[in-house]
């Protein structure tokens, strides 16, 4: 694997199997997604209701937090607050610590990715095992997920089979998809009866009635915040809504968006740790509220938009780009177009500064966003950031990109493009001598690298405009 | 969400035409095409020789102030109040919908949205205002066409239809939709030099699912995406060829 | 970590504020025949759906378990399943942990409602039919009265006081435990129950 944006996507789009893949599985997801929104005008309210939901929730985050932190206190729920991954690390340690838990098991968690949880867990003699399908598939291929909804969508049912052969005791070889789910279902279901605690994220924090919303179509969520003695879930700081109410509408955008499903299998919403009298759930429920940038990236208004995200993963699902690279390539825990601007806001444009250049700004993300957030407007502004910084206080590693040389061709365009008298005349010899310019010439090598040159007309279409005796004014 | 694009207020008498610097330099005939058709419709086209480039490609690359220095350019370049008819859905979008922004703070900030408000792309102003679709007379041979839409297009002005409608309007002419016929060629300005693998990568799946269908001329609004898709085409020895709209609606109309 | 907790609200609060927006309209939607959507959109995920008269479950469900081959019955004493081997959450989970992983075949629960939008039906676990109930066995039936179903999710929320009611744990559950992980392709009970089977009590 390379090391830059740009050497991976060369050895992704350099694996015919891995291209394979990826093309079929967005080509499914995104027909998929068509069906459940047939309806425009029906997909146009829901999605201006589900983008107004989030957008008052984050304009009024500070009080909802508190809301919500002190209803969850009241219902049982213990609540942490974390500045950085690090932070949330060891309050998840902590806390495992003084329950003598040695076995994790784990429902789907992106937060929980972000923080590099399980090696940190490892590395301090606690096992954490993935039970969400495709995340123990990766984790068995001791690898990332590759897509924030369906994490091992890379791999191909052959490639799955010989991990489980390899790994799991007794395991014949067969690539019959049942079978699979079967020999993993017997695996994990063991390791669900011995697990000391189950970590979880969430999807939906109710402000109003202090509640977790977690949705799944496995049932490893519910056995993971049920099962254990001990639940604790992580999340971001974003993921308040204010009411109760507003987890409807949204749930209509979520999976239809994600997966082309009406609904989740389950929609698991927790409101307490099991009470008096109950047989069942965890004796104690843990929230850690991460923020690692996030209230940095809410000082800017525009920025701000990004906290938006749901996680349904439609902006990678109809990204040509991400189709083609895969979402390794991306080399961040988010892949994919809401990765492009998330990635360099949390880590910093310094990091992770090529990722907003991977797009063409074609807006298909745009388009299908279920919450209306502006990639492609953020995606400029992150490149404006590197290039040309605003002091605006929310943009770590601003300016990371200020290059003297492109700069200066820059101010070389501008100088000929906003004198009409320099362009005339550059434009009028480029027209004549622009076909002299050799294929390999530096950017042009590129192009035609694929592609026939470019050929300059001879005469400009101001010329032809004023002999066809077209009015200047 | 594309921009929300109403006919003038007043049937014009007559249009300015923004050419695109792309179009002057490398595919004049296709302007020329659409300052025609305008003219037919007996308006009167106004070609300010003072115009240069939208701004688009600093503003994408993160040098907005350069942009919006050539932006004032063309601000400077269109004074009157007439509509601004741009045979490019891309360099349209960038005048409709981001100078507004662009202009935030700045003296010309009203200036700008003023512009922005004037700008149409031109298949959008043959449908809508000038309902050529109902008047076309096609005089060409029997062709099987397939038609790209640009996503500056579709997705920043609203022109998903329109220019399909032109081609159904032409009697002879048969247009096989291309099923990806949505999907990126992987132009993107600065994408192709930026990342030219993962852009070969797009185009080279591009010119597959046009061969598929097998029309035998592959029609756009937008000559960004032409130079790309024809230029694949080309190297590629396919024989199908790309060219501009206007150009194709000229040519079958009138025998231009 | 208060002092996170302290920090982290300083920096929101020191934000700029935006204006709150208002919500606009949306409504789910309504169906004619209500019944006949739940079985639709339910049945498209793999669950069954019986519509039985309410005072012939009973027959009903003994027939059902016999045409699966079904040993042990979980269920609340208080619904009288008719089945010659029924047990009852009557421990706390740790106690009947064993016996709940891998010792029952069928689980027998209430719903308190329904949602024919999307074929959903809501569970509000307690005592008597504790969580791991709809979770654990490889079989899972819900017992639904047709009077509790409603046209959509947010009707639902409304007519049941949600907000004001919420218990430890409420369950929405569409169709048996499923995945796609594996090249898209659908396989039913990867770690919930195998069948979903709702009963629809009119």
């Amino acid at each position: 694997m390379g090391n830059d944006f740009s050497s991976r996507a060369h050895d992704a789009l350099n694996n015919p199997q891995l291209r394979r893949n990826f093309r079929r599985a967005m080509d499914g997801l995104m027909s998929k997604r068509a069906v459940q929104f047939a309806d425009r005008d029906d997909w146009a309210a829901l999605r201006a209701r589900g983008a107004a939901i989030k957008a008052r929730a984050l304009a009024r985050l500070p009080d909802l937090l508190e809301e919500f932190e002190q209803k969850a206190r009241a219902n049982g729920i213990i609540v942490h607050w974390a500045e950085t991954t690090a932070d949330a690390n060891s309050i998840v340690l902590g806390i495992l610590t003084d329950h003598g838990a040695k076995r994790v098991i784990k429902g789907k968690s992106m937060v929980s990715e972000e923080m590099h949880l399980n090696a940190h867990l490892e590395a301090h003699g606690i096992t954490a095992v993935e039970s969400d399908l495709g995340e123990y598939i990766i984790q068995l291929a001791g690898e990332a997920p590759s897509h924030i909804v369906m994490p091992c969508i890379h791999k191909n049912k052959g490639e799955i089979a010989r991990l489980f052969t390899d790994n799991i005791a007794g395991q014949p070889y067969t690539e019959d998809v049942d079978a699979l789910t079967a020999a993993a279902r017997k695996v994990l279901r063991r390791e669900f009866a011995q697990a000391d605690a189950g970590l979880s994220g969430v999807n939906f924090l109710v402000a109003e009635t202090g509640s977790l919303v977690l949705i799944e179509n496995e049932g490893n969520g519910r056995l993971s915040t049920t099962l254990p003695p001990l639940h604790i879930a992580v999340t971001g700081i974003e993921k308040l809504v204010e009411k109760l109410d507003d987890v409807a509408p949204l749930l209509a955008l979520l999976p239809r968006s994600a997966t082309g499903q009406p609904i989740t299998t389950y929609v698991n919403m927790i409101t307490s740790p099991r009470k008096a009298g109950e047989k069942d759930g965890p004796r104690q429920v843990h929230l850690v509220l991460l923020d690692n940038g996030r209230s940095r990236v809410y000082a800017d208004l525009q920025l701000r938009d990004t906290l938006r995200c749901i996680r349904c993963g439609a902006c990678m699902n109809h990204c040509p780009v991400y189709a083609r690279v895969g979402g390794h390539t991306y080399g961040s825990v988010y892949p994919g177009p809401i990765g492009k601007i998330l990635t360099p806001q949390l880590a910093g444009l310094d990091c992770a500064g090529d990722l907003p250049h991977a797009s063409t700004l074609c807006n298909a993300c745009v388009e299908v966003c279920p919450v209306q957030i502006p990639i492609a407007d953020i995606l400029v502004r992150l490149r404006t950031e590197a290039a040309q910084p605003s002091q605006a206080p929310g943009v770590k590693g601003a300016g990371s990109n200020a290059s003297m040389v492109e700069n200066a061709v820059w101010k070389g365009w501008q100088a000929m493009n906003a004198s009409p008298a320099v362009y005339a005349a550059a434009t009028r010899s480029l027209a004549v001598i622009g076909n002299l310019i050799p294929a390999a010439a530096p950017l042009l090598r590129q192009w035609t690298s694929v592609r026939s040159k470019p050929k300059f007309a001879g005469k400009t279409l101001h010329q032809l405009a004023r002999d066809k005796g077209y009015d200047n004014e | 969400m594309p921009a929300l694009v109403t006919p003038p207020p007043v049937p014009p008498k007559t249009v300015y035409y923004f050419g695109t610097c792309l179009i002057d330099l490398f595919y004049p005939a296709a302007g020329l095409a659409g300052m025609e058709l305008l003219k037919r419709q007996g308006l009167r086209v106004v070609f300010p020789q003072s115009q240069s480039c939208c701004g688009q490609p600093a503003y994408n690359s993160g040098h907005k102030d350069e942009a919006r220095e050539v932006a004032r350019a063309q601000l400077d370049a269109f004074p009157e109040d007439w509509p601004i008819v741009v045979p490019s859905g891309s360099c349209a979008g960038m005048m409709r919908v981001h100078y507004p922004d662009l202009f935030l703070g700045d003296r010309d900030h009203a200036r700008a949205i003023a512009f922005a408000g004037r700008v149409y792309e031109l298949s959008w102003f043959l449908v809508h205002v000038l309902g050529l679709e109902a008047k076309l007379v096609d005089r060409g041979e029997k062709v099987k066409v397939t038609w790209h839409g640009s996503c500056h297009s579709m997705r920043e002005m609203g022109v998903v239809d329109e220019p399909k409608r032109l081609l159904r309007g032409l009697a002879n002419v048969t247009l096989v939709e291309n099923p990806r016929e949505k999907e990126c060629c992987g132009f993107g300005g600065t994408f192709a030099v930026r990342q030219p693998e993962i852009s070969a990568a797009m185009v080279a799946d591009k010119i597959a699912a046009i061969g598929e269908t097998g029309a035998t001329r592959v029609v756009s609004g937008d000559c960004g995406c032409l130079m790309n898709i024809g230029g694949a085409l080309d190297k590629a020895g396919k024989p199908t060829q790309a060219q501009h709209l206007a150009e194709f609606l000229l040519e079958r109309c009138h025998g231009q | 970590m208060s002092d996170a907790r302290t920090a982290i609200l300083a920096r929101l609060r020191a934000a700029p504020k935006a204006t709150v927006p208002d919500l606009p309209e949306w409504t789910g939607p309504v169906f004619a025949d209500r019944l006949e959507r739940f079985r639709i959109m339910l049945e498209a995920v793999h669950g069954e759906v019986h519509v039985i008269a309410a005072d012939q479950w009973r027959p009903h469900l003994r027939l059902i378990l016999s045409s699966k081959d079904v040993g042990r019955v979980m269920a609340p004493p208080e619904l009288a399943v008719d089945w010659p081997d029924v047990v009852a959450y009557d421990r706390p989970a740790e106690a009947l942990k064993d016996q709940l992983v891998d010792g029952i075949d069928a689980a027998i629960t209430t719903a308190c409602g329904a949602i024919a939008e999307t074929g959903t039906v809501v569970l509000r676990p307690d005592a008597d039919q504790p969580r791991l109930m709809s979770l654990l066995p490889p079989i899972h039936v819900v017992l639904l009265k047709l009077s509790d179903m409603a046209d959509n999710m947010a009707g639902l929320m409304a007519a049941q006081d949600w907000a004001g009611t919420m218990p430890t744990n409420l369950l929405l559950i569409s169709g048996p435990s499923k995945t796609a992980d594996i090249e898209q392709t659908l396989a039913y009970g990867v770690h919930g129950p195998k069948e979903l089977i709702v009963l629809v009590l009119s």
